[in-house]
């Protein structure tokens, strides 16, 4: 596949939340206002990047030469857990702007299935290296442009009549239905008539 | 295959251990150092996680006087004991002026008094309530005796009488407005914990309109601001509403209110303590 295919493919074609339903925990959750969800989105790109990467890396240099590929599940847990970790610690000590940006974010993306989700997939598709680090950041991209659309549009209801029972959560929740359908208007056809 | 299980084991246990060590090491060169005072703070705070201030819970509130500078004033429930002491640690002049705001229901209607629309059975919740035509009383801004605010406050302040009207114990309150948030009527109001007397009822309907539904009511006959001058006393809306910045003496308002929906707060503690007394 090519780099601009799987760019697609994982924006909008297999967008995380919207297609894979993964991850959903923080797009309800932080998508109260556009701000945060914007630092959401962007935290979460970050760790996708550095969690295919250092995944692509155990799996192909420790799991596969010793034959033991059916433990990816539980070393990529425990990778990118002690990642998210350690670079929570760095960006404390670097940048405290950007730690107050992206830091209270990151404990919350630790155990997110949608992180967990980009590593399985990398592997599931025989992504090399390169190509392992282009879908965990087009993933985390598809992930911020899901939160960002479902963030301006509950901003919007706020300010809207809802009726009472619905108020919140429940609107919230039919919101990202509705916006799931629509994305399920991205198939691979699409792909193909783009990239012939 | 009894090869394959000791290498996963071996890896895993390795993985697992290189990063908890690495991890280890990285806390401790990147450790960066922690304001103390955040801890000290958030041990003077009341400790309820009432968010009242608007930060969450009392540690985030900690954190944002330390940090971030936030204006110390705003915990409610510490009142100005706790005031006081952050003001010593941080360092800042504390200006305790504001006296304790507590809630009250500003309304006494009940079956006795106002008339209903129908008769109730459901959820024992005011926006249930609310929810179904306005509540089952006539009146729309009225206290609908739900006890959403008996079950949001955090330190049991809301009684209900023996005549179903709902009463805030001023002693108890400690002025975090949760209940003011969950009343769908906006019949809770905060006064000041000195205040003499209130008016209670909150009907923004016109007087005959009121008197149709509720003897105890509002009706806006101005009788108030004429009987006690200079006490606060603006009837606006057909509603009477007392600004307690004004110290002018409030009995002849109270005593010539002709529907008595001017009450002394007295009452509500003699209520209170007459439900105790039940009780027990």
């Amino acid at each position: 596949m090519s780099y601009i295919g799987i760019i697609i493919t994982f924006v909008f074609i297999n967008n995380f939340i919207l297609t894979q339903f993964l991850g959903l925990c923080p797009f309800i959750g932080v998508s109260k206002n556009v701000e945060s969800a914007v630092g959401m989105g962007f935290a979460v790109t970050f760790v996708m990047a550095l969690a295919s990467i250092s995944t692509w890396v155990i799996y192909n240099y420790i799991l596969i030469p010793l034959d033991i590929e059916f433990l990816q599940t539980i070393t990529f847990i425990l990778v990118i857990a002690a990642l998210v970790q350690f670079v929570e610690l760095v960006i404390q000590k670097i940048s405290p702007a950007l730690y107050k940006a992206l830091g209270i974010f990151l404990p919350l993306i630790t155990t997110n299935c949608a992180v967990l989700g980009i590593a399985l997939i990398n592997v599931r598709n025989d992504f090399n290296a390169i190509e392992s680090f282009i879908a965990g950041i087009a993933a985390g991209f598809g992930f911020l442009l899901a939160i960002l659309l479902m963030s301006t549009i509950r901003v919007k209801l706020d300010s809207e009549w809802v009726p009472k029972p619905f108020r919140g959560i429940p609107i919230a929740f039919i919101t990202g239905g509705l916006m799931a359908l629509a994305f399920m208007a991205f198939d691979n056809a699409l792909l193909n008539n783009l990239l012939g | 295959m009894i090869f394959k299980i000791l290498f996963s084991f071996i890896s895993v246990t390795l993985i697992g251990g290189a990063l908890g060590i690495g991890l280890a090491v990285a806390a401790r060169i990147l450790a960066v150092k922690k304001d103390e005072r955040v801890g000290t703070v958030e041990d003077i705070l009341p400790g309820v996680n009432c968010g009242a201030c608007g930060y969450p819970g009392c540690s985030g509130y900690a954190e944002g006087i330390v940090n971030d500078g936030a204006d110390i004033t705003l915990c409610s429930p510490g009142g100005s004991e706790v005031l006081a002491k952050i003001a010593e640690i941080m360092g800042i002049e504390a200006d305790s002026e504001g006296e304790k705001m507590v809630a009250q229901v500003h309304c006494r209607g009940n079956r006795d008094t106002s008339t209903y629309k129908f008769n109730y059975s459901g959820m024992d919740d005011c926006n249930a309530m609310q929810s179904m035509y306005q509540g089952d009383k006539e009146c729309r801004y009225g206290c609908l005796a739900g006890g959403s605010c008996i079950k949001v406050c955090p330190v049991d302040a809301i009684t209900r009488d023996s005549k179903n009207r709902i009463w805030v114990d001023k002693d108890l309150c400690i002025s975090c407005e949760k209940c003011i948030v969950v009343c769908p009527t906006g019949v809770i109001q905060m006064i000041p914990y000195s205040a003499d007397v209130i008016v209670a009822c909150n009907s923004l309907d016109k007087g005959g309109k009121v008197k149709k539904y509720c003897s105890v009511g509002c009706i806006g006959c101005k009788i108030c601001e004429k009987k006690s001058v200079d006490s606060g006393f603006v009837v606006e809306n057909f509603l009477a509403t007392i600004n307690y910045d004004q110290k002018g003496d409030r009995s002849g308002a109270m005593n010539g209110c002709p529907t008595k929906c001017i009450i002394s707060s007295e009452t509500a503690e003699l209520r209170i303590e007459e439900k105790q007394k039940i009780d027990e």
